[in-house]
């Protein structure tokens, strides 16, 4: 949906104008007082935000880069937090069996679990609101088609979805190639198992919509049906799908969790949450806990800062759509 | 007739409401075929307005769309302004375009005839935009202003939602989007219907004022005897698919004073002749106001519920 | 009624969308509520059955039925009276009727719960009902389902649910505007029939003043939440006294006159929370005076009907 440039008119590309007064109205409406007004939301969206500050300048503020080998020192190893006997100096959270800081992996497997879950649930918003789209105005065949495209795929787990493209990505390429592009073969996976929701709210708000006069009105002035789609039916038909895609990246992160707990996802070089909690799982009941609970911690309060976020929007968006 | 503006030669449109193959082959149910125009000749000439009128179903909302293109006819052929823009014989696709640009439609429900997402000024811009890309954005920004000033609305609505506006006013930005590529005909689909009476009274006059003042003809459809009345020179009368009467709105109305009970009337008509008496106050006054009292079921053939001939 | 109010609280502050307004019904007389989208007159008709939803909030004055106060009852005494002696006929036939039972189930459900009668003759009784209320080859018709009736049929069976109690009263919020014209006429006959026969009164609030000339004994013209001229119909209809009436009458197109123009009030019905001081009507009437932006005018007697206006025509001051 990006503007081609200066040249064309906006048509439809109202939204762009004026970002910032749009920013204003949207606080001081009717979504801006119920957030202001909701002590969870608020809560959440402090959290989520020192989370995603952590994450995304994890670079300049961590302590330590835990993956620069040169700088770790085998002789911290298995460090205990701060507040416990036996600490070392400058490892808040204490270090794992290689002398990595706990509290910068975290912030650099943060970064790794909130990318693939931003990135896939883009992936999978992006497709399923296309298809979405399709489904519904076109209706017939083609409807018919992807919808039993999309059951079929409902059908199996996506985390076995997942597993079987990364599967598959493996087995094409090359061993040392799949280090470089793992990552994009995990969004690719958890986007495609996911896309399917998208499509079917998408779709049935379509076909509500182009019912609707103003698109009769659009199709009488000779708009093309593409260009219907894109500027009268997407701006009406995206609520729900923010709702969704909230909650959605919750579950991504979740998923990705998953597959690298399982030694499917991150390669370990550039290790997620997951993988942090899945190496540290060794070391839990030798008694070095830190290694697996604070990335777990980490993880948990994320994503629930996500979904009950998502959950409020849910609830104050649900009024006006009414 | 060659300077009829918009001719319709008998058009007809028939809607396939099968139910599903399976249920079809299942039950060995038939298919269903719904004729909802079954052969509509009609001429509009430059500057006149044509009402159309009949009860819901009575294929007049048809009509509409297929004129304007929303839906293709199954038979006969539709030429406007000399151009066979539907039907046998049709022009190709870029004539058909060129042609339809004198031509617009406004609808009935002012709430969802405006796309709710987007301004005032992006919604009457729009047919300029869609048909002449190269524009520039300021001679449209003045063509935009000289619209809603047409209209009666402000400069400063243009950047306003149409939830900012009463039903009435977002019925003028309505006309206004249709009046954008100076059409030289608007097919008006039940424009009023949905508004307060104070409210249609401005829009129907604002409508004759821009017919004087740009020499547009008007396709008008309603349900309302009274608009209809009011506002066509001459009405057509549609009932199960086709039209049944069509004559000069005076000719059509004026049996309605002397009205007098006829075949297949369900005897009100009689009250009605045997009311002029003492009490004709009262049944004047709703024969003046209430379009309840039709002139219609005069003309329609004595119909038996639940049977639809139109199958 | 007297005096009767009704408050929307919102966020911005208490709205008031029906303010003070008083009326009687008498027995056997039909009463039109007339008025355009946002007079409150819908919100009366609710008020009266006690059905105004919230946060919507009845806020002061009186609702008497036969002598009796009905506002202020407890909800199970209200129960009892709608039905047995208010009845209700709603706009939008497909949602009055549940599309889950027969008709005559729901006929029979209502018989049983206002008359001391067994299955047996509720189900006899809502075959009468039927009968009177139009409703050919009605012993069969009992089992059909909402869906197998035509949008006028449906209206009947509504019209025979809000009679089946004989109530002394009932209320039809827009009963025709959702039918055919040719329907419209049918029901209209229909209502005043039953009306003449059983002396039952009726509250019937339109916006279509068609439908008011030809059901109603006496007519009541809302706007912006007061009653702004009340009287007989014909009175109101050919000889409007208030400037709003006026301008209602005159706009309303004719099947029998040609006029060139209808007559157009500007501007539009102010919204809940921008009603004008004084006359609430004066920023869009022709013959406004000093006294109509400060003073709020009462209704009083302008001829045969009364009118809240200083400049109505008539007026003896």
């Amino acid at each position: 949906m990006s503007d081609p440039g200066v040249r064309a008119p906006a048509v439809g590309r109202v939204s762009r104008r004026g970002v910032g007064a749009r920013l204003v109205r949207a606080w001081s409406g009717d979504v801006g007082w119920s957030f202001r007004h909701s002590p969870v939301a608020i809560v959440s969206a402090i959290v989520l935000g020192v989370c995603l500050a952590a994450a995304l300048f994890a670079p300049w503020i961590a302590p330590t880069n835990p993956f620069d080998l040169k700088t770790l020192n085998l002789l911290d190893a298995l460090a205990p937090p701060a507040w416990l006997p036996g600490a070392r100096p400058g490892y808040l959270l204490g270090t794992d069996d290689q002398g990595r800081d706990v509290l910068s992996a975290i912030m650099f497997g943060a970064r790794i679990s909130l990318l693939v879950g931003i990135a896939s649930v883009a992936l999978a918003l992006v497709a399923g609101v296309a298809l979405g789209l399709i489904a519904g105005y076109a209706g017939g065949k083609i409807d018919a088609l992807i919808m039993r495209v999309a059951d079929v795929q409902l059908s199996f787990p996506a985390i076995l979805i997942a597993l079987l493209i990364d599967g598959v990505a493996r087995a094409l390429l090359p061993r040392d190639a799949h280090a470089s592009v793992a990552l994009f073969v995990l969004i690719f996976a958890i986007g495609a198992a996911n896309w399917v929701q998208y499509a079917r709210t998408v779709r049935g708000g379509t076909m509500v919509e182009k019912n609707k006069e103003y698109v009769q009105a659009a199709r009488v002035i000779g708009v093309s049906p593409l260009g219907i789609m894109r500027r009268h039916l997407l701006p009406n038909v995206m609520g729900p799908v923010l709702v969704l895609a909230t909650i959605n990246i919750a579950t991504a992160v979740i998923t990705e969790a998953t597959l690298s707990f399982l030694g499917v996802g991150v390669p370990p070089t550039e290790p997620s949450l997951g993988t942090l909690i899945r190496v540290g799982n060794d070391f839990l009941f030798s008694g070095e806990w830190w290694i697996t609970i604070f990335p777990g911690a980490a993880l948990v309060i994320m994503v629930l800062a996500i979904n009950l976020l998502g959950d409020w929007l849910r609830d104050a968006l649900n009024p006006r759509l009414r | 007739m060659s300077d009829a503006l918009l001719e319709l030669t008998d058009v007809a449109r028939t809607f396939d409401v099968s139910p599903p193959w399976l249920d079809r082959a299942l039950e060995r149910k038939p298919r269903a075929l719904l004729k909802a125009v079954d052969g509509v000749s009609l001429a509009i000439t430059p500057g006149e307005t044509l009402g159309l009128v009949g009860e819901s179903g009575c294929g007049k909302s048809t009509v509409a769309r297929l004129i304007v293109g929303l839906h293709a006819p199954t038979r006969g052929t539709i030429r406007f302004g000399g151009v066979v823009v539907a039907g046998e014989g049709a022009a190709d696709a870029a004539a058909q375009r060129a042609a339809r640009r004198a031509m617009q439609m406004i609808f009935q429900d002012p709430y969802a005839s405006l796309n709710p997402r987007w301004r005032v000024a992006d919604i009457v811009a729009e047919p300029i935009r869609a048909r002449a890309l190269d524009t520039p954005s300021a001679a449209i920004a003045a063509r935009v202003d000289e619209l809603l000033a047409q209209v009666g609305l402000a400069a400063a609505d243009s950047v306003k939602y149409p939830h900012q506006f009463s039903g009435g006013q977002r019925q003028r930005i309505s006309i206004a989007r249709a009046l954008s590529t100076h059409p030289r005909f608007l097919v008006c689909d039940e424009p009023t219907s949905a508004l307060d009476v104070s409210v249609q009274a401005q829009v129907l006059n604002l409508m004759r004022e821009l017919q004087r003042r740009l020499e547009l003809a008007y396709l008008f459809i309603s349900h309302n005897l009274a608009v209809v009345h009011h506002i066509a020179d001459r009405v057509g009368v549609m009932y199960l698919g086709r039209i049944v009467e069509l004559s000069s709105t005076r000719r059509l109305f004026a049996d309605v004073a002397g009205c007098h009970p006829g075949p297949g009337d369900d005897g009100e008509g009689a009250n009605r002749g045997r009311r002029r008496g003492p009490e004709s106050a009262r049944p004047a006054v709703g024969m003046r106001i209430s379009p309840a009292l039709s002139p219609c079921e005069r003309a329609l053939p004595p119909r038996s519920p639940g049977a639809d001939p139109r199958r | 009624m007297e005096n009767l109010s009704v408050d929307f609280p919102t966020r911005h502050g208490t709205l008031r969308a029906v303010h003070e307004i008083s009326f009687e019904i008498g027995e056997g007389e039909v009463l039109g509520v007339v008025g355009e989208s946002g007079a409150g007159k819908s919100l009366t008709g609710a008020a009266v059955i006690g059905l105004v939803d919230p946060p919507g909030v009845v806020a002061g004055g009186k609702v008497k039925l036969a002598g009796r106060r009905i506002d202020n009852l407890p909800y199970e005494a209200m129960r009892r009276i709608r039905g047995r002696e208010i009845g209700a006929v709603f706009q939008d036939p497909l949602t009055s009727l549940n599309p889950l039972y027969t008709i005559g189930r729901q006929l029979v459900e209502t018989i049983r719960t206002h008359l001391p009668l067994d299955a047996a003759q509720a189900r006899a009784r809502a075959i009468e009902l039927l009968e009177e209320v139009g409703i050919s080859a009605a012993a069969r018709r009992i089992d059909h389902y909402p869906h197998q009736f035509s949008g006028g049929m449906r209206q009947r069976v509504v019209i025979a649910l809000a009679i089946a109690a004989s109530p002394k009263l009932i209320i039809a919020d827009e009963p025709t505007t959702a039918l055919d014209v040719s329907i419209q006429a049918q029901i209209i006959q229909l209502m005043k029939r039953l009306c003449r026969d059983h002396g039952t009164a009726v509250m019937l609030v339109t916006h279509d003043m068609g439908v008011i000339a030809e059901t109603a004994n006496r007519v009541a013209v809302m706007y912006a939440g007061r009653i702004v001229e009340i009287g007989p119909v014909a009175d109101v209809i050919h000889r409007p006294a208030h400037p709003y009436t006026v301008g209602l009458m005159g706009s309303i197109p004719s099947i029998v006159e040609e006029r060139e123009r209808l007559t157009q009030i500007e501007g539009a019905m102010p919204r809940l929370d921008a009603v004008p001081g004084g006359c609430a009507y004066h920023p869009r009437c022709a013959r406004a005076i000093e006294r109509c932006r400060r003073e709020r005018p009462e209704l009083e007697a302008v001829g045969t009907t009364r009118a809240a206006c200083w400049v109505a025509k008539g007026r003896s001051r």
